[in-house]
């Protein structure tokens, strides 16, 4: 790599983080550290049913138990977990505000310099948004337009009021609470995040989508989302989510349950751009997340694209339990780190049906001095005959301090099955470079360019709308100049 | 002068390629350098473009007023360079077209010209694609990406006329070309000779010279230029070889 490069690089480590401002909101929030007081305040604070403490509470008694899984590839000090706030809402949402002129004007700002507005007119046209902020839900929009339809999109904490059989019947049976440590505190803290419930045979006509901003300082976001799927029904579901800049780390561990019944489609897509910590690796969030869909029925399918580039550590398996036969999963991801940012992710398929099916592409790009794993499981159980996976792992490394690593774990109890890995790791090249730059391209725009390039196959597999703002996230994550 | 190379010496990793060579070349002029592999005669295109392999030991190089050696390989470009490349690289997953337009309006931006929007540059694109005889189906592709030989230089081609350079520099673009790719890829060239640009044709073989008619023929042999002339002299190259001018 030659001089020039490396100037053009060390200027991409600059990165500045545009959603780094700081909402100046009186806030509420229980006392520091976790115990069962902090589960009974949230879950008052919730207005929650009796089963849903208990539920709570069970769920906390496992973790107290539980060490955190340690195989990643990441090194951090060790959690205090008494040291974190584990609720945090603007004062006076108590309830939910029953309409905008009932929030505080800060907060719709904040959002408006998000780019994402809360009134209806302005939000992009055929995307219902869910907002939320720190602990709590501050807007659904299109509610309206969706119940004639049948559709229930709201947040979890309304759902568990309006929709208790769902809940108790779905919460929990695709992530059991004792899964693992980071499961066990959502299911014991969870405070928000959405329900999403579509009908038998309705192809939901706009994206679902999310937006969680975590702005209180020293809170952890412990966000919930749960996403059914009726037989033959059809739903496509954003998530994005952005963070201030702040020293400290703060912590956000989200649990994400999918369930797809006979004949049903989740497209599951998320944006992911939490604060990633500055170019000394100070700051940034602790991504701990667990996404696991389920294919229960016949012929179901689920697919999960992500966009990974912000937070100082992510750690997340999006994972697909394809129960029903014929079923398919999928999961596309890029994932970028730059600086000293930390990335363990991959996928999990679960086959367990005949003639199930499923796809992995993982394109993850280094910068800086980051470390970037993909780590993959794919096992076939004994009845999954016929069974398929194809896999395929990129990797592009940009300078000479950073590290990719691929870890893919196979495990077959079935002889029929078919398994196919492809991997590449490449060196961003720099005749692709000269090309570039001879058409009159800067050295930025050509490094933006090839990687966008080598990102589409997964870039092309989000929606639309967001596509677009997925590319731009991208360059702006190898540029030095944002906005 | 449009181009005036003075002096030109040039080394890589401890080898040296140029050895004082000069060159002038005018507007609306067609010059072609002719010599035998090794002679040095990509190393000069790279050098003009502003490739960063190479050391420059000594000598001057202006090009439309500017110290070449003042502007990075963009600026160059920017200013009106184009290099039609021997081997065009391939860039997956980048589609031609907002390549292309990236490229044209960061030159208009140079030159202080209004950005070209996307429907009036997909028009553009089609219909200098047609004039080539390119496929519509070909822009969709990426940039180079699975193509035979022959595409990759026809794609060289269709860049620079939609980029219309001031000085052209095409390396060895007939290599690996059949006598109908390579009659396209001339006609494109002479379509866009104008008496405002300039051309710089680097080429092994005389046959490109029947197509594309030369002001000057020059003949390049140990990294400088031993013979200068008209067509006359890529007739004498064709009938006894480089041999008697080394």
């Amino acid at each position: 790599m030659n001089s020039e490069t490396l100037d053009t690089l060390s200027t991409y480590s600059k990165n500045k983080y545009k959603y780094g401002f700081i909402t100046d909101i009186d806030n509420e929030k229980p006392k520091k550290g976790l115990n069962e007081n902090t589960i009974k305040f949230i879950s008052l604070k919730k207005n929650e049913p009796e089963w849903m403490l208990d539920w709570r509470l069970k769920a906390f008694s496992k973790w107290k138990k539980m060490k955190e899984p340690k195989w990643a590839n990441l090194s951090f000090p060790e959690i205090d977990y008494q040291d974190i706030y584990y609720y945090s809402a603007p004062k006076g949402f108590e309830k939910k505000p029953k309409d905008l002129s009932e929030v505080d004007p800060k907060l719709i700002e904040t959002y408006n310099k998000l780019g994402i507005p809360l009134e209806e007119q302005k939000v992009l046209a055929g995307v219902a948004v869910d907002v939320v902020f720190d602990s709590v839900s501050v807007a659904t929009t299109y509610k309206g337009e969706l119940e004639k339809l049948g559709i229930i999109f709201c947040s979890i904490g309304e759902a568990i009021q309006k929709h208790p059989d769902l809940i108790k019947k779905y919460l929990g049976s695709v992530i059991p609470p004792g899964d693992h440590s980071f499961s066990a505190l959502n299911s014991a803290v969870f405070t928000d995040g959405s329900f999403v419930y579509i009908p038998e045979g309705v192809k939901c006509p706009m994206e679902l989508s999310t937006y969680f901003r975590i702005n209180a300082e020293n809170t952890g976001q412990f966000e919930r989302t749960l996403i059914i799927a009726d037989k033959g029904s059809y739903v496509s579901y954003l998530e994005g989510c952005t963070a201030p800049k702040r020293d400290d780390n703060q912590l956000h561990a989200a649990n994400v349950e999918l369930i797809a019944l006979e004949d049903a489609e989740i497209k599951y897509s998320t944006v992911q751009n939490w604060y990633p910590g500055d170019e000394d690796g100070k700051g940034g969030i602790y991504n701990f997340v667990t996404k696991r869909g389920l294919c229960a029925g016949k012929n179901s399918k689920i697919s999960w694209t992500q966009v990974e580039t912000g937070s100082a550590i992510t750690w997340k398996y999006p994972s697909c339990i394809l129960k029903g036969d014929n079923s398919i999963g999928e999961f596309y991801s890029v994932a970028i780190t730059n600086n000293f940012q930390q990335a363990d992710t991959g996928t999990k398929m679960t086959h367990i049906g005949k003639n199930t099916k499923s796809k992995i592409i993982s394109k993850g790009i280094s910068l800086g001095k980051s470390q970037n794993t993909y780590r993959g499981e794919v096992s076939f159980l004994r009845k999954a005959d016929k069974a398929r996976n194809y896999t395929q792992c990129d990797s592009l490394l940009v300078g000479n301090q950073c590290g990719a690593h691929t870890v893919p774990y196979i495990d077959s109890k079935n002889n029929t099955a078919v398994i196919e890995h492809e991997a590449s790791t490449s060196k961003i090249n720099e005749d692709q470079l000269y090309y570039c730059r001879q058409r009159g391209l800067s050295h930025e725009e050509a490094v933006s360019l090839i990687v966008n390039g080598f990102c589409k196959q997964v870039l092309q597999e989000l929606p639309m709308e967001f596509a677009v703002e997925a590319q731009k996230l991208v360059s702006i994550s190898l540029e030095g100049s944002v906005g | 002068m449009f181009l005036e190379i003075k002096d030109l010496s040039v080394k890589i990793e401890n080898k040296s390629i140029l050895n004082g060579l000069n060159l002038n070349i005018n507007k609306g002029e067609v010059h072609a350098i002719m010599g035998p592999n090794g002679c040095g005669k990509s190393t000069l295109a790279n050098v003009l473009a502003g490739k960063e392999d190479y050391e420059i030991l000594n000598g001057k190089i202006n090009f439309k007023d500017n110290d070449l050696f003042d502007l990075n390989i963009e600026e160059r470009a920017q200013e009106g360079m184009f290099l039609a490349f021997q081997y065009p690289v391939e860039i997956p997953g980048v589609n031609i077209t907002p390549f292309l337009h990236s490229a044209i309006n960061s030159k208009r931006k140079r030159m202080n010209e209004e950005e070209i929007d996307n429907l009036s540059f997909a028009k553009l694109l089609k219909s200098k694609a047609s004039d080539l005889g390119i496929n519509i189906d070909m822009l969709k592709r990426s940039v180079n990406t699975g193509f035979s030989g022959g595409e990759k230089k026809r794609y060289e081609i269709l860049q620079m006329s939609i980029l219309n350079p001031d000085l052209a520099i095409l390396d060895e673009t007939d290599s690996g070309l059949d006598i109908d790719a390579l009659k396209i890829v001339t006609d494109g060239v002479n379509k866009l000779k104008t008496k405002d640009n300039s051309f710089l044709i680097i080429t092994h073989y005389q046959k490109l010279l029947d197509y594309i008619k030369p002001d000057y023929v020059h003949v390049m042999v140990n990294g400088s230029i031993v013979k200068s002339g008209g067509s006359e002299i890529a007739a004498e190259i064709e009938k006894d070889g480089f041999q008697k001018f080394q």
